[in-house]
């Protein structure tokens, strides 16, 4: 077809084959022997994440590493904490959060209790940017949040609430842009190396461990946010987590989702109206 | 058969890149997909815009899991890693790959693990190393490495660099890099510019 014929032995090598199988096989040895799911995760990161465990552990393949995840328990928690940490940051997005303040903040206020559900929080910096948040438009006693994550030992650490100092500045700078309305500084103290975030804001918090590709619906939320987490997830595993948020909203509740993802082409679109478009913020309307 | 354009770029890229797609004519129909090192904080879609104003191509800032249309230009959008899949796009949030989000070792690593021999990788002006391991990727599955003449870059370290890393099939003055990709995807024999 072109005139350009760049290495026709590695055109006719079958390694992408191979490799689609070494991951196929590491997938489902993980999900036998463990019982976690990643077989329907967004394959190109996964490879990614898979591949720099490879490294990490000095292997060379895919199937080295299967054989090791099955003999060794350890291994297995390293990979879990390569597959379940994604990465975020306080007020990431600060106009999502002055967003949230203005238009998602006034309908909580019409309910005499809220709640809230932060899936697949992570390390924890986006239930601290909400409940900061909440404080600060006096909502905060009104309010409970439930954050969840996969990983235990993740959750451990957003229970914690340490977060690096060296982040503190960008974090200020987002807080700022975030619309809020006090001193950062108010909100942590620097301890060891790390910034110590003040024990109150996870006094209305109940952390606890939920797979979003396997565990059911266990509460009714006036919202949900859930950003940059089902792009990690391909479309059969999206849609069916779009399901259980759908169940799980009671009515008029409200779903946020990252800058870059979008209910559009899922079959639940017809079920929210837009309430900032841009924000990725939606109404359940039926 | 090219399935896949993509185009990595840095510093002084916004202009390349602008030159680069003007110079692709109509009749390439492949999906050309671009990660461009853009500034975090830059909110909003700036390079799609002024892409726009430039191609008759329909350009995207993309979002997640959006489906891979022939003809269509997609734009990594800032503080995101822009992943290909078979078919369609993905983004994901993990951390920079030396200092970059978009990384266009990311973009290219994936899009030679998708498509492999049918992809074209493009290297374009730019102060650091990014897209060297990405470019040598895409070779290595059988693809197409393509270089700006770091001699004419506005920063040469990055051509430098992916031209260390792998055996280019064309090292070319911007000005040429569009009608080289018009001859692989449209007319093979006649446009061979190496």
């Amino acid at each position: 077809m072109t005139s350009v014929e760049p290495s026709q032995a590695a055109r006719s090598a079958p390694r992408d084959d191979l490799e689609d199988l070494e991951l196929e096989l590491l997938l489902e040895g993980v999900f036998r022997r463990y019982g976690f799911d990643f077989r329907e995760y967004a394959p190109a990161s996964l490879r990614r994440r898979i591949w720099r465990r490879v490294h990490a552990e000095g292997l060379s393949s895919m199937s080295a590493l299967l054989d090791k995840l099955l003999h060794d328990p350890a291994t297995m928690e390293r990979l879990l904490l390569d597959l379940s940490i994604n990465v975020t940051a306080m007020f990431r997005d600060p106009t999502f959060y002055v967003a949230f303040r203005e238009k998602v903040v006034p309908v909580l206020r019409t309910y005499p209790f809220a709640r809230i559900w932060i899936a697949g929080c992570s390390t924890g910096e986006e239930v601290y940017s909400l409940a900061i948040l909440l404080r600060e438009e006096g909502m905060y006693e009104r309010t409970r949040l439930y954050a969840t994550d996969i990983n235990e030992s993740v959750l451990e650490r957003a229970r914690e609430g340490v977060f690096p100092l060296e982040k503190m500045q960008e974090y200020t700078n987002n807080y700022i842009r975030a619309g809020g309305t006090r001193a950062f500084s108010e909100y942590y103290v620097a301890a060891y190396d790390g910034a110590q975030f003040d024990r109150a804001l996870v006094e209305n918090v109940v952390f606890a461990q939920h797979n979003l590709a396997s565990d059911r619906s266990f509460n009714e939320f006036n919202a949900i946010v859930c950003r940059n987490v089902m792009i990690y997830f391909d479309k059969t595993l999206r849609d069916r987590v779009h399901g259980l948020f759908h169940e799980s909203l009671s009515s008029f509740g409200i779903l946020a989702l990252g800058h870059k993802e979008s209910i559009r082409f899922s079959r639940f679109e017809r079920h929210y109206e837009e309430l900032d478009a841009a924000e990725k913020l939606y109404r359940k309307v039926s | 058969m090219y399935e896949l354009v993509c185009i990595g770029a840095s510093w002084g890229g916004l202009h390349a890149i602008g030159q680069v797609l003007s110079d692709i004519r109509e009749e390439v129909d492949q999906p050309i997909v671009i990660a461009q090192h853009r500034h975090p904080d830059s909110t909003s879609s700036t390079l799609p815009d002024l892409l726009a104003q430039q191609i008759q191509r329909p350009v995207a800032d993309v979002e997640d899991k959006m489906p891979i249309e022939r003809r269509h230009v997609y734009v990594a959008p800032s503080d995101y890693h822009l992943l290909v899949e078979k078919g369609s796009l993905a983004l994901s949030v993990d951390e920079r790959v030396q200092h970059a989000r978009p990384s266009i070792d990311v973009l290219f690593e994936s899009a030679a693990d998708a498509y492999g021999p049918g992809v074209i990788g493009v290297i374009l002006t730019g102060a650091n190393q990014d897209g060297a391991a990405g470019l040598a990727r895409i070779k290595a599955s059988g693809g197409v490495a393509v270089v700006q003449d770091p001699a004419g870059a506005a920063r040469r370290s990055m051509p430098d660099a992916a031209i260390a890393a792998t055996v280019a099939d064309a090292i070319l003055p911007l000005e040429d890099i569009g009608r080289f990709i018009y001859g692989l995807c449209v007319e093979p024999a006649a446009e061979r510019t190496t």
